[in-house]
């Protein structure tokens, strides 16, 4: 029992001290801002933004390579808040208006076909084959990939109307 | 000498570790769409098999049966595997940043990669002298990479052939697999016992 405990202590405990020497000496010097700039996009790895990824997109607004404009689904609110981070001027001309938007399933023409419940990043589709799909508002970003896959363009983006049971006190970020 | 050559020739082809003892096939079947990528990451495993079973010899007969502690055998060697498993990460994230992009999440799983533990197991079972567990494993874990790049290259093949719909992809690739394990029963007969 004392020799099991022991043994298997000593032994995590130098593996342990070799990992964190080995941390130290192969340690690889990643931009700090960059993971900040991942924590500002949404996450959703839509690629709208003509990147691999929400990562490889903080990457190339962290070399410069990018406007802060270029997050479709972050909509205004990334973009300020990027440029604030990197603390450059930010044009929202070419931004959209800044109304919250959804997808929207017309029920009539709907098809059932999975198409968009497939491409969705965010799994906010619910439905299946033959079926009338739906969209769970708490979890779309409006990043407009059903849209394009829809064959008889039944799913739409659509503004989302304040009702009382959706108005919410809004965010301190966006307040001010 | 002709000895270990033929311990090796066995554990490569005879007794490969994929197609015959059916270990390891989870990265056989997730790392093998590209050449280079399935050629990487059989060298990754192969240094990761062979450091850990000369890990597990010496934790087996330095730690455990002295102390009379072989019931912890799995503990002992899934904690070395871990660590190993670690240690290759960091340096290829180090030194190859892309390569450790495209392994992605199969690096790390090289942990759970069943060949790893499997073959330190079969070593004790089978009572080997150091010598012949780390060429035993080296071997093994050669006729892995061997196997890894061969399948690579036929699904890269596959990938462009005209397939019905209903076995594109991977039913064919499983099928594929199938027949390449029925081809390496072919070499049974190259080692005499």
């Amino acid at each position: 029992m004392i020799a099991a405990l022991t043994s298997l202590t000593i032994l995590g405990a130098f593996l342990g001290l070799v990992l964190g020497i080995a941390a130290r000496v192969f340690k690889v010097e990643g931009n700090p801002l960059t993971a900040e700039l991942i924590a500002i996009l949404p996450g959703s790895q839509c690629g709208q933004c003509g990147f691999p990824g929400c990562a490889g997109a903080a990457q190339a607004l962290a070399e410069g390579r990018a406007p802060v404009t270029l997050c479709p689904p972050g909509g205004r609110a990334v973009a300020l808040a990027l440029a604030a981070k990197l603390g450059t001027e930010v044009n929202l001309a070419g931004m959209k208006d800044a109304v919250p938007m959804m997808a929207e399933v017309q029920e009539e023409i709907c098809i059932g076909c999975t198409r968009c419940f497939k491409v969705c990043p965010t799994d906010a589709i619910v439905g299946a084959a033959q079926q009338i799909h739906s969209v769970f508002r708490e979890a779309c970003t409006a990043c407009g990939k059903c849209e394009e896959v829809c064959p008889t363009e039944s799913i739409k983006l659509q503004p989302i109307l304040v009702t009382l049971q959706s108005w919410r006190w809004h965010k301190p970020v966006e307040a001010a | 000498m002709s000895e270990y050559l033929f311990l090796l020739l066995s554990t490569v082809l005879v007794n490969n570790v994929v197609l015959v003892k059916f270990l390891g096939l989870c990265p056989f079947m997730g790392i093998s769409k590209k050449m280079d990528t399935a050629l990487s990451m059989g060298l990754a495993t192969t240094f990761v098999i062979t450091f850990t079973t000369a890990g597990a010899w010496l934790l087996e007969h330095w730690l455990l049966m002295p102390l009379g502690l072989e019931y912890l055998r799995i503990l002992t060697y899934i904690l070395a595997i871990a660590a190993v498993v670690q240690f290759t990460e960091m340096v290829i994230r180090k030194t190859a940043p892309a390569l450790y992009q495209v392994l992605g999440i199969y690096l790390p799983l090289i942990t759970t990669n069943c060949a790893v533990l499997g073959l330190p197991l079969l070593n004790v079972q089978e009572k080997n002298s150091f010598i012949v567990s780390l060429i035993g494993a080296f071997g093994a874990s050669v006729g892995f990479t061997l196997v890894l790049v061969l399948f690579a290259g036929l699904r890269e093949r596959l990938a462009l052939a005209k397939a019905s719909p209903t076995f594109a992809g991977t039913p064919l690739a499983f099928i594929t697999a199938g027949l390449l394990a029925l081809t390496f029963m072919g070499f049974a007969g190259l080692v005499p016992h």
